[in-house]
């Protein structure tokens, strides 16, 4: 729960929904609109492995009825967390429908890499082509920090914006709102350099996307280009946010969830009710007017089918189950309880020099029950023992901090499970075991799984709190660390 | 080793009980009469430890001081086990009274809560707002705010409006950022403390400890944090927090104070706000700090130390120094734990760090050694002198982890053999709910699970479900249902009526069937012949009890009857009561048609014959059961399905109070001295002289 990336979709069209109806801070000079925005027109495509890719776009033609308007032009871009996409070549632009669908069905689920990244494309975004004068780009960014929110305003947007923290003009909206500037500050803050002629229309949008930014928590959000065509009077300008990127704040969710998800709602996308299915709502009672925020995962960092059965786990219980797999080939596995331990852990396996050995982040925690504890155990075992054997073993740290409350025998119970089920397996690959656990009743924990390392003949070596938490890491990786002097736990 | 550390405890206390909340008046001295128990004619009353108010205010402390051994609090939400275990800190650190004041929880109504002193126990007072529990307790300036995530911005703002309150440990995960600014802003405003959000809060050795830091008893004592030492420190994790204590009660003279200023990207209170108190307490000698990847914070520090603020030896490290070397971004465990810029690397926060003249280790696992380097280095120096090691303090140990610990054991009240709901899934004679279903094994199943604590055969317990539906009702005439019908008409709720109905229920309506049972039974045990037993019944003037029906006979035989005789055929493997009882009917009919076996006569025998010879029980179990009124229980069971029947039957016709027409009772009082028949003798006079 923290700060999460948005897909452009959505960033976009809590925008379109919400710039007319969230409360502004200060009046700003332009009276407010008499109506709403028109639904927003994206059209997101996703493709899952084995789908019929044409038949997905087919599907997509009949939510979205914009596509067949005919005469109409599109952009086409894979919506995935992927930054500069023009540059990689992943922006189709100024097609028709019939291009655009080409375009896609020609990268939909293939394997594509971004600069050193590698992921599948699968979710793709079309919208309106908008043709614009080159000056109506602008550039915009607002971004949290712990005295306030940003506001970077640049005049010259697009793609070759450049270092904008060296050239934006910047203005702090401090947290307490009733400090919030006024319009001159504004636009002497933020606008120096844009023609007085426009200071009005783009004061307004920039209010109201602050106020977006605020009513719906934004923790980021980036849009170059920004293209503001004022009319002719300049008492309102037509505004398009062609490239998007967003942060919104997870726990907030509870205060949001219902503002996210009105935004987002067939009627705010303008999905025909029969259709609107592929906009999430197939028939099923949702809490809110509309589907739940989702909160994709960074691009080429898929959820494999065991990090999904592990956050399943996760979800349903009081306790803390995470499970990040880096490196499934990788030789160094780790078995962690607890937040901070798990991330030392993995600090000590670095700086030892085994980064790109390091098969996995994870960590147990909050008093998961024996049950819980031993599947998740199995899940990295069973990870474990599919990585290719290595003639130099493979090293297992069943590691851990000082436990508050958590009965250290019992999770270590469901361990000792895991333990005896794959002990041939563990032998065969010749991994080598390195414990550390203290806690309340780690006496007992200790004595048992080193009472079963011995039974089933494992390399096992068990130590306790006289050990440095992450001490053993050094001990089993770094050669010469280890030595007779150095006590294991025994009782 | 651990033989010296577990049994390090001198009394059992009984969590089983206690903590609990008692209701009674609000307040700690006057509880009088609540105390219903009495133990061995001592009342829970002795047991108590009352604490006053001080008799005047305190001298202020230092600004620098946040927690003194006199610090009192709130806790805000109803957290018996951390404020039990703030308690336990208080009296192992010999403080004279509770760091806990009073609690303040919203959702209750007012209440005491009790709690342990060491081996006696206190009453700690519940107040439901704010302003009362300020009212109340002018000594108290801190607030350990467990509010959940969502109300913790609503509770915490409230808490500011009241000056007195100079310190707030916020503990919810989750809060939102913009949420946390606010909070954030706001104290700092009116230059309150705020620790956290998403924090185990933080310790002062020997003098005050915020929540759950620590964790049990146990930790605490093996850190020595019942004595203050010199080392401060400033972490971000709560969890890491235990492993400093270990650190540096391993290889300094002990902790001073320790704060987690909680993982969120914007805690209440940074590194520096801790750490340039400590600078400023002449008793804190070394200062540590646990940073972390992501922020800027720690920055803050190394400014400090570069302009020469903070002249005492530091000693720091940032983890989450492998995030710079994976390829894709991770999420840690914290929220705010997540790199934004080469600054906000850990990497990067300690070649800082090191580079303006922290000591920095290597890497954390050097981190120990370092800090005793440096601590020795202070001593030599004469910076610090370590005091003499005070007794090592004994801890009551909770009764139930003793006894999760195997340490003790005690006779239970209660015996159950049936059901269990303490694991993951509810047991039903030890199958798992999911079974139940994935089995099909329907009511009858269940029943034989609950019932006999044994899986019949699927003959058993579709025998079973027969029984509960051909007894399920008998139409509205019979006297349980007629109860249930007029209980309603007066308007009881479904309970009511359906226990009136019940209540009906014995040897004369629906004890047929244990009638029959026994008596069939007995004479097929004594080895009547069925026309013996028919002879012997008659002579005794004894009707038998499942023969004989008012309309049916073998001619016009009952369908139900038909139905179970059908099924017990098929499917017992011996039916040799039934056929004793049919043979009894063979006699019984040839006197009278009518006299049949009935279906209360047939269920019963069909039952015993499953008892007995389905090989599931043993001949004892059988009789046992049987004795206990089993059978009535299958009836009871039934017949409740037509029952609850008759009372929504009765509800859905919205029918009125019934009242029985005189015309349809016979009125018959007595006359004095008017002797008539016998029945009607008139009423009789009593007269002792």
């Amino acid at each position: 729960m923290s700060a999460k990336a948005i897909l452009e979709a959505d960033g976009k069209a809590i925008l379109n929904y919400h710039l007319t109806r969230a409360p502004v801070i200060k009046p700003t000079p332009l009276p407010a609109s008499a109506t709403h925005n028109p639904p927003a027109k994206l059209a997101s495509i996703h493709f899952e492995d084995g789908d019929d890719v044409n038949g997905v776009l087919d599907a997509a033609e009949a939510t979205f009825p914009f596509l067949l308007v005919p005469g109409s032009k599109f952009v086409a871009k894979p919506d995935q967390l992927i930054k500069r996409r023009g540059k990689s070549g992943l922006l189709k632009l100024n097609a028709t429908w019939q291009e655009a669908k080409e375009w896609i069905a020609a990268r939909a689920n293939k394997v594509q890499k971004v600069e050193h990244v590698e992921g599948a494309l699968r979710n793709f975004l079309v919208e309106p082509f908008v043709p614009h004068p080159q000056e109506t780009e602008y550039y915009i960014n607002i971004n949290s920090v712990r005295e306030g929110d940003w506001i970077l305003f640049y005049h010259e947007g697009g793609v070759d914006v450049g270092d904008v923290d060296e050239k934006a003009e910047k203005l702090l909206i401090p947290v307490d709102l009733s400090q919030y500037p006024s319009n001159d500050e504004i636009a002497k803050g933020l606008l120096s350099k844009v023609p007085k002629g426009v200071h009005n229309v783009l004061i307004d949008f920039i209010s109201r996307l602050y106020a977006v930014y605020v009513d719906c928590q934004f923790t980021y959000l980036e849009i170059n280009p920004l293209v503001a065509i004022p009319n002719k009077d300049v008492t309102a300008a037509e505004v398009h946010f062609l490239d998007l990127a967003a942060k919104i704040d997870q726990t907030a969710e509870f205060e949001c969830g219902s503002k996210w998800a009105i935004a987002r709602a067939p009627a705010a996308l303008g999905i025909p009710v029969a259709a609107s299915k592929v906009g999430g709502s197939g028939g099923k009672v949702q809490i809110d007017v509309g589907p739940p925020m989702e909160f994709p995962a960074p691009f080429g960092r898929e959820m494999s089918k065991e990090e999904a059965y592990i956050a399943e786990m996760d979800a349903k219980t009081g306790a803390s189950l995470k499970l990040t797999i880096l490196n499934g080939q990788g030789r160094i596995w780790t078995l962690v309880a607890g937040g901070g331990a798990s991330v030392v852990y993995a600090d000590a396996i670095a700086s030892a020099g085994y980064a790109s050995e390091l098969a996995n982040y994870g960590e147990y925690s909050g008093a998961p029950t024996e049950t819980q504890t031993f599947h998740y155990a199995r899940t990295v075992f069973d990870l474990m023992m599919r990585a290719p054997m290595n003639p130099d073993g493979k090293v297992l740290f069943i590691g851990g901090g000082i436990a508050n409350f958590t009965n250290v025998a019992s999770t270590f119970k469901g361990v000792i499970r895991a333990l005896r089920e794959v002990a041939p397996l563990l032998l065969e690959h010749k991994v080598q075991i390195w414990v550390r656990r203290a806690g309340p009743n780690y006496q007992e924990g200790l004595r048992n799984i080193k009472a079963v390392g011995k039974e089933l003949g494992l390399s096992m070596h068990v130590f306790g709190p006289e050990m440095h938490v992450s001490g053993i890491v050094p001990l089993a990786l770094v050669p010469g660390r280890m030595n007779d002097s150095i006590k294991e736990f025994d009782a | 080793m651990p033989a010296e550390r577990l049994p390090n405890f001198t009394h059992l206390r009984d969590t089983s009980m206690a903590p609990s909340a008692v209701n009674g008046t609000n307040g700690v001295s006057s509880t009088p009469g609540m105390n219903g128990s009495t133990d061995g004619g001592l009342s829970a009353n002795d047991n108590i430890q009352r604490f006053a108010a001080p008799s005047r205010p305190l001298s202020p402390q230092p600004l620098h001081t946040l927690f003194h051994p006199k610090t009192r609090c709130f806790v805000y939400g109803l957290q018996a086990r951390a404020v039990q275990g703030m308690l336990d800190f208080d009296f192992i650190c010999k403080r004279k009274t509770p760091s806990v004041a009073g609690i303040i929880y919203t959702f209750g109504g007012q209440f005491v809560q009790k709690m342990y002193w060491g081996t006696s126990e206190t009453l700690l007072p519940v107040y439901q707002s704010t302003e009362k529990a300020i009212s109340k307790h002018s000594d108290v300036d801190c607030v350990v705010n467990f509010a959940s995530s969502r109300s913790v911005y609503q509770s915490t703002m409230e808490l500011l409006e009241y000056p007195q309150i100079k310190s707030i440990a916020i503990i919810a995960e989750g809060v939102p950022e913009r949420r946390a600014r606010e909070i954030a802003h706001a104290a700092r405003k009116k230059g309150v403390t705020i620790i956290g959000p998403a924090t185990v809060g933080g310790i002062k050795p020997g003098a005050f400890k915020i929540g759950n830091t620590g964790g049990m008893m146990d930790n605490i004592v093996a850190s020595k944090l019942y004595r203050k030492g010199s080392v401060g420190y400033v972490s971000k994790s709560g969890g890491m927090s235990n492993e400093l204590n270990n650190i540096i009660a391993n290889t300094t003279d002990g902790v001073y104070e320790g704060i987690a200023i909680g993982g969120d990207r914007y805690p209440g209170t940074t590194f520096i706000d801790h750490i340039m108190r400590y600078q400023q307490d002449p008793d804190c000698k070394i200062l540590v700090l646990l940073g972390e990847v992501g922020g800027v914070e720690e920055y803050r520090v190394v400014e400090a130390v570069k302009n020469g603020t903070i002249t005492k030896p530091v000693v720091a490290w940032a983890i989450g120094t492998v995030a710079s070397m994976l390829k894709t971004e991770v999420q840690f465990g914290h929220a705010g734990s997540f790199a934004n810029s080469q600054l906000e690397t850990a990497a990067m926060k300690n070649k800082t760090m090191k580079d303006a003249g922290i000591y920095v280790p290597d890497t954390f696992e050097d981190l120990p050694a370092l800090l005793a380097e440096v601590f020795q280095a202070e001593v030599k120096k004469g910076g610090i002198r370590p005091a003499a090691e005070p007794a090592v303090p004994k801890i009551p140990m909770d009764y139930n982890w003793a006894q999760e610990l195997g340490l003790i054991r005690k006779p239970a009240a209660f015996i159950s053999t049936i059901s269990d709901d303490r694991g993951q899934e509810l047991l039903y004679a030890g199958i798992p709910i999911t079974d139940v279903f994935k089995e099909d094994i329907g009511i009858g199943g269940v029943m034989s699970l609950l019932w006999f604590r044994r899986r019949l055969p699927d003959w058993a317990g579709k025998f079973l479900e027969m029984v509960l539906m051909l007894t399920a009702d008998h139409g509205p005439a019979v006297s349980g249902a007629m109860n249930t019908i007029i209980t309603t008409r007066a308007g009881k709720d479904l309970i009511s009526s359906l226990v009136a109905g019940l209540l009906t229920i014995g040897s004369r309506f629906g004890g047929a069937l244990d009638g029959a049972a026994e008596e069939f039974t007995r004479a097929y045990d004594k080895g009547l012949s069925p026309r013996d037993f028919v002879d012997t019944m008659r002579k005794e003037n004894k009707l038998i009890p499942g023969i004989g029906h008012r309309v049916k006979s073998r001619n016009n035989p009952d369908m139900r009857v038909t139905l179970v005789k059908e099924f017990v055929h098929t499917h017992f493997p011996s039916t040799k009561l039934l056929d004793y009882a049919l043979a009894v009917e063979t006699v019984t009919t040839s006197k009278k048609d009518n006299l049949i076996l009935n279906v209360d006569g047939c269920i019963a025998v069909s039952f015993v014959d499953l008892l007995r010879n389905s090989g599931a029980f043993s001949a004892e179990e059988a009789e046992q059961y049987l004795e206990n009124g089993v059978l009535n229980g299958l009836f009871v069971l039934g017949r409740s399905i037509g029952l609850i029947a008759h009372h929504l039957d009765q509800k859905r016709l919205r029918t009125s109070l019934y009242r029985h027409p005189w015309d349809d009772i016979t009125y018959m009082l007595p006359e004095l001295s008017k002797g008539g028949a016998p029945g009607n003798e008139g009423r009789i006079e009593v007269d002792i002289k």
